[in-house]
Parts: structure tokens; sequence; C-alpha cells
């Protein structure tokens, strides 16, 4: 039997969390992700599991780095600034194949910014914050029951591809507060993490599957290996060779590009007549809906396609939507960052619209209406 | 020590570290602490920052972290307390510990979280070239100090009980009997400790300041490390430019892993 419950998004973040089987947390408090913290610190312990404060940010990601090296699901949450020092082990994470969760609930910056405000300006970090190349996935969350079922599909994603997996909350998904079905815990598929198959003389600890992903020891279990966030050959000890370098690079990209259609998610909303179509994500398709739904009323054909994968950015999806429509408008809570990736996409077949907003406010479905009606 | 060698030693040879320097030594001390202490090779994880030191971790045939510059205490401790059960030990050197990572080093210790630091100190850093570090010496010449350093070195053992370390000790490579003894210690010590492990860098801190080559830089390391029960019976003015090595601290405190277990408990008995 599951329960019907009033969650905050950041508390169905945490219980998603606790239903995909995570067992540790690590993190440092910051606005306005801090209450995921508090109630993991308050959870784990009754599951059996282990939260800690760190002395900062860095150390909060690196911990749940280590305590995923022991086979634990393992989840951070943090906020601008803290999403910025986060950066370096993000890198670490994904060249070193480890999977990790973090959630990043976004407020308005840059710097300390407008902590308690909305936001969606660290898209483009999420895609390119870390240095180098290298994939990213990342998910955005519009409702207090998608966290909860998008959490869980990030433990599945990030230990399928031994990779970190990004929640990108915002202020208004985090802070809302909505109706929630909640099922049994018991009744969740809990994500499993791809063991080794050959005994420890065999293993070689990054020589991938055809699906390109490794499989992944548990440290103390007698396979011994080494992990590096230099680059690597297949048995994980540094190899500088342009032949290792090159294949690594490829193969970490290769994981996500030859499964994107797997980890591809969004929502057509009212799309299938539609002359208009909004393209956004998160907090802000709330108002989209409502928008929408006032202009069909007054006859307006406007519809939404709802990232909720955003990296990998659906490029076929969005240019096959451009043949469709006559026009694409693109609200988001920055000064225009994932329109940037729209136009990529459409690649001038039809205009493309930028509504940005960046006054700390979100974005109310009349300003989004009256946006689309003045076309 | 062949035997050792082809217990512990992964076949990976040759290492970086240059003729002379004394990180081999402090490395197969750390080897010699375990094989006494007889630890089950499956059930220790050997952690590592960014460094010359920090490449250690890539020579033993455990399962070990090569992590990132200054961040080997926050992903030990996220070993240490996801799996209470492994042994965990941190190899760091004096940049990499003490300045990048010198945040995590007092935490760590305040947390009293059963890890064991072996800081390899060569006074400088080694892989970028010989910049100074915070446990360089006042005065000292470094590429990025040609005219001295201006800022004076921590102590980084007494930094360490100050912030909560539970063992704190210091050998030399020179002493390295001794040195394997304070680490073995250090390991079965349960709670935070520290092993600081003076060692020689010839090429980059020894050229600069003139300490001549690394026989003459572990002579000079047998000639000012002064036992800790010897330096008692010294005045100041003898104890003048020396420095003690042996058991410099140690103290009884909840461990953290420990008392985080109790954590679970009493929530599990509030939850049911």
């Amino acid at each position: 039997m599951g329960k019907v419950l009033l969650l905050q998004g950041n508390q169905a973040c945490a219980e998603g969390a606790i239903a995909a089987g995570v067992t540790f947390f690590a993190g440092y408090p910051i606005t306005p992700s801090t209450e995921i913290a508090e109630i993991m610190a308050k959870r784990l312990p009754e599951v059996g599991g282990k939260f800690i404060q760190m002395e900062d940010e860095i150390a909060g990601i690196g911990a749940i780095i280590g305590a995923s090296l022991t086979g634990k699901k393992v989840l951070t949450a943090t906020s601008g600034p803290g999403f910025s020092l986060k950066q370096e082990f993000i890198g670490y994470a994904t060249i070193a194949e480890v999977p990790i969760v973090i959630a990043n609930v976004q407020r308005v910056g840059p710097s300390t910014g407008q902590p308690t405000s909305p936001a969606q300006g660290d898209m483009m970090q999420a895609r390119w914050g870390t240095h180098g190349d290298h994939p990213v996935i990342a998910l955005t969350p519009a409702s207090v029951p998608e966290c909860f079922t998008l959490t869980i599909k990030a433990y599945e994603l990030s230990e399928k591809y031994r990779m970190p997996v990004l929640l990108m909350l915002d202020e208004i998904i985090g802070h809302m507060r909505e109706k929630i079905e909640v099922p049994d815990y018991d009744t969740i598929a809990k994500p499993v993490r791809k063991g080794p198959r050959v005994a420890p003389s065999e293993f070689k600890a990054y020589q991938p599957d055809s699906d390109g992903v490794p499989p992944m020891a548990d440290f103390g279990t007698g396979y011994r290996y080494h992990v590096t966030g230099l680059v690597h050959d297949e048995t994980g000890f540094p190899n500088g060779s342009p032949a290792a370098t090159e294949s690594l690079i490829k193969r970490l990209h290769d994981k996500v590009d030859r499964h994107i259609d797997e980890i591809t998610m969004y929502e057509e909303y009212n799309l299938d007549d539609a002359e208009i179509a909004i393209v956004t994500y998160g907090g802000t398709a709330r108002s989209a809906y409502a928008a929408i739904d006032m202009a069909r009323e007054q006859g307006i054909k406007v519809g939404m396609f709802r990232l909720i994968s955003v990296w990998p950015f659906p490029e076929k999806e969005i240019a096959k939507l451009a043949e469709k429509v006559k026009v694409i408008v693109v609200p988001e809570l920055n000064y225009g960052q994932m329109v940037g990736e729209v136009k990529k996409a459409v690649e001038g077949k039809v205009p493309v619209k930028p509504m940005s907003k960046y006054d700390s406010e979100p974005i109310s479905p009349k300003e989004l209406l009256e946006f689309v009606k003045n076309l | 020590m062949e035997k050792l060698i082809e217990k512990y030693y992964r076949p990976r040879l040759p290492h970086i570290w240059c003729p002379g320097c004394g990180n081999g030594i402090v490395t197969s001390s750390i080897v010699k602490a375990i094989d006494k202490l007889g630890l089950d090779q499956d059930k220790t994880v050997i952690v590592s920052g960014i460094g010359c030191s920090s490449r250690a971790s890539g020579y033993l045939d455990f399962d070990t972290v090569h992590s990132l510059h200054g961040r080997a205490l926050p992903v030990a401790t996220g070993i240490k307390l996801a799996d209470p059960e492994l042994n965990v030990i941190v190899i760091t050197g004096d940049g990499d510990g003490t300045a990048i990572g010198g945040n995590h080093f007092i935490h760590t210790a305040r947390r009293n979280i059963n890890l064991t630091v072996i800081l390899f100190n060569n006074n400088i850093y080694g892989m970028t070239g010989g910049q100074f570090s915070p446990l360089t010496p006042t005065a000292s010449k470094a590429t990025t100090a040609p005219y001295g350093t201006l800022e004076r070195a921590f102590d980084i053992a007494e930094l360490a009980k100050a912030a909560g370390a539970t063992y704190v000790a210091r050998g030399t490579a020179f002493q390295s009997k001794m040195l394997v003894d304070v680490i073995a210690e250090g390991i079965s010590h349960d709670g935070f400790s520290l092993v600081e492990a003076v060692t020689q860098c010839p090429i980059y801190f020894g050229r600069q300041n003139k300490k001549g080559d690394a026989s003459a830089m572990l002579k000079t390391q047998r000639d000012n490390a002064v036992t800790v029960e010897a330096a008692k019976k010294m005045t100041p003015e003898q104890l003048e430019g020396k420095f003690t090595i042996g058991v410099l601290h140690k103290s009884e405190a909840p461990e953290y892993t420990k008392q985080y277990q109790g954590v679970i408990d009493r929530a599990q008995k509030g939850a049911k």
C-alpha cells in the first residue's frame, strides 16, 4: 500500500533517494537545498544508512565518491555557489567512472546572488562546469511527484553508465508543496550496479563491455584496483599516450551518445496541432501549462515540448519539432541558456524566440501568454 | 624485502620518483608496517591526493584511489564511514595535505575518524618543480621564492594535535625502522592518526638550498632528529634547529564510525 502525502520538492527528492536504495549522503548546508540534507540526516540512520555533514562543499562530493567505491548508492545536494565548488570532483567522477547523484537546487547567481529566489542559471554550468571534454546527464523535474521519480531515474542512469547524474531542480520546484502518491518503497526496483564477472586475477578495472561501460568492483571484495583522475587505459593505471587518451575520451562520450534514445525524456503537451511551440523545463514549465490552456481558450494554437532530460540535449526531437511549428519560444529563468541549444538544433528552420527572465521572479502564465500573443 | 615487493607492489616500473628521492623509503615503511600488522590486503584501501608522494598509491597492490589535489581525506572519510570494516590509509604530501588540503586535514582530525595519514614531508612541491609549501622552512629558496620564503612553516604535528588527532608521530626516511613502528602503531590506533614522515627531495629542495645530495640530506635527518625521550633531557638551546621524532601525542576519544553506529541504533529504536 502506498501513501498520499503533501511534500516539498526537496523532500520528494530525499525520499526518492531513500526509495532508490541510497544509504550514504555527505554534504554542506546551503539555501535552497538544505532540506535535502536535513531529511537525509534524520532518515538515513533509520534505514541503516549514513549521513555526514562535511567541512565544505568539496568534501561533500569527495566523501560520496569514496562511499560509492564501496558499492553504496550516494547523494549530495547543493545550490549555486556549492555547485561551482563541486565541479572539479564532477570531472573526477566522470573520468574515474564513479556513479554519484548530485541535486542542485538552482538560485539566482552569479556568486551569492539571491539565495532564496529561483533561477535556472546553472544549465550551462551543468553542461560545461568541469573542465575538459566530458559527457553529462542532467534531469529537470517540474513537479513534486517528478522530483521523486526522477531521483530514482537518476540512480538507474548513474549506475548503468557509471557517471555522475545531475538533478537540476530550481527553487520553485525545491520549495513547492504538492500532493504526491508514494508507492511502498519495497515495490520500487532498486537500480543495480554491474559487477565483475571474472575472478580478480582476470579483472581489468576499466575494460568496457560492449555497451562501453566497464563492470565495477566494490572496494574490499578482493579486486584490488586503482582509481585515478589521470587519463588511464583499461587496466586503470595512468597512460598518457595519444591512443589511450583518445580512446578514453571517446568511450566516455560514447556511453551517452550511443544510448541517447534511452536517456532522453520529454513531455509533449498540446503539440499535435500547435503552430507555436514552447520549449521549456523545470519550474517554468508549470507556468507554460497554464499559459497554453489560456491561449487555447483564445483560439491560439500553442503547445509545449517539456525537456525532462536537458543533457544530453534532445537535438533530434527539437529538429523534428521545428518542421511542425511556425515559431519556437524558449522561456527560462536566466539571460538565455538552453535557447542557444534549441537554436542550434533548429538550424534556422523557424524563428526561435528567447523569453529570458532574470529579475528573481518566476515567469507568470499571464506574462508568457502576453509574450505568445505579441509574437 | 623481495617477498614484500612481490606481495604488496604492483609490477609498475619505472616509478616516477627522481634518483635520491626519499619517497621510496617511506612507501616501503608503510608496506612493512602493513605486513607487520598482518592486515588483510583485500580489506585495506590506500587513498592519496596529487603530488609526488601521492603517486605511491598506484604502486601498491590494494584497492587504491589517486584522488584530487588536497582531497584525499574527504574521499577516505567516505570510504571509511561507508564501510568501517576497511583499513583506510591516506598518503599525502606537505603541499597536498597542508595547503590545498589544510581544511580537510583539521576537520578530519577533529572528527577522530579511524584513518591513518602518512604525510610525506619533503618541504617542497616536487611535481611542479620546486615551489614552497606550508612546511618549507622560513627563508628557504624555492622557484616561487627566489629571495627566500617569508612565510612561517606549520608544525603539522602540533596542528594535528590541536585539531583533535588522537595519535601523532614523526619519523624520518633515515630512521626507517622507527618509521615502520610508528606507522604500524598509527594504523592500530582506533581514531585519527597522523604520521609525519620527514623525507628528502635532493632535486627540487636540496639543490635550491645547497643541502647536498641525497646521502647528505639523509645525514642531516640523522643529525637533527631527536627522539622524544632524548629531547626531554635537552635544554631549549640544545634543541635549537632540531626536531623530535617518535610518538608525540596519544589520547583516547570516541571514534567517529563507532559513534555513528550508535546514531543508527538510536534512530532505528525510535523508528520502531
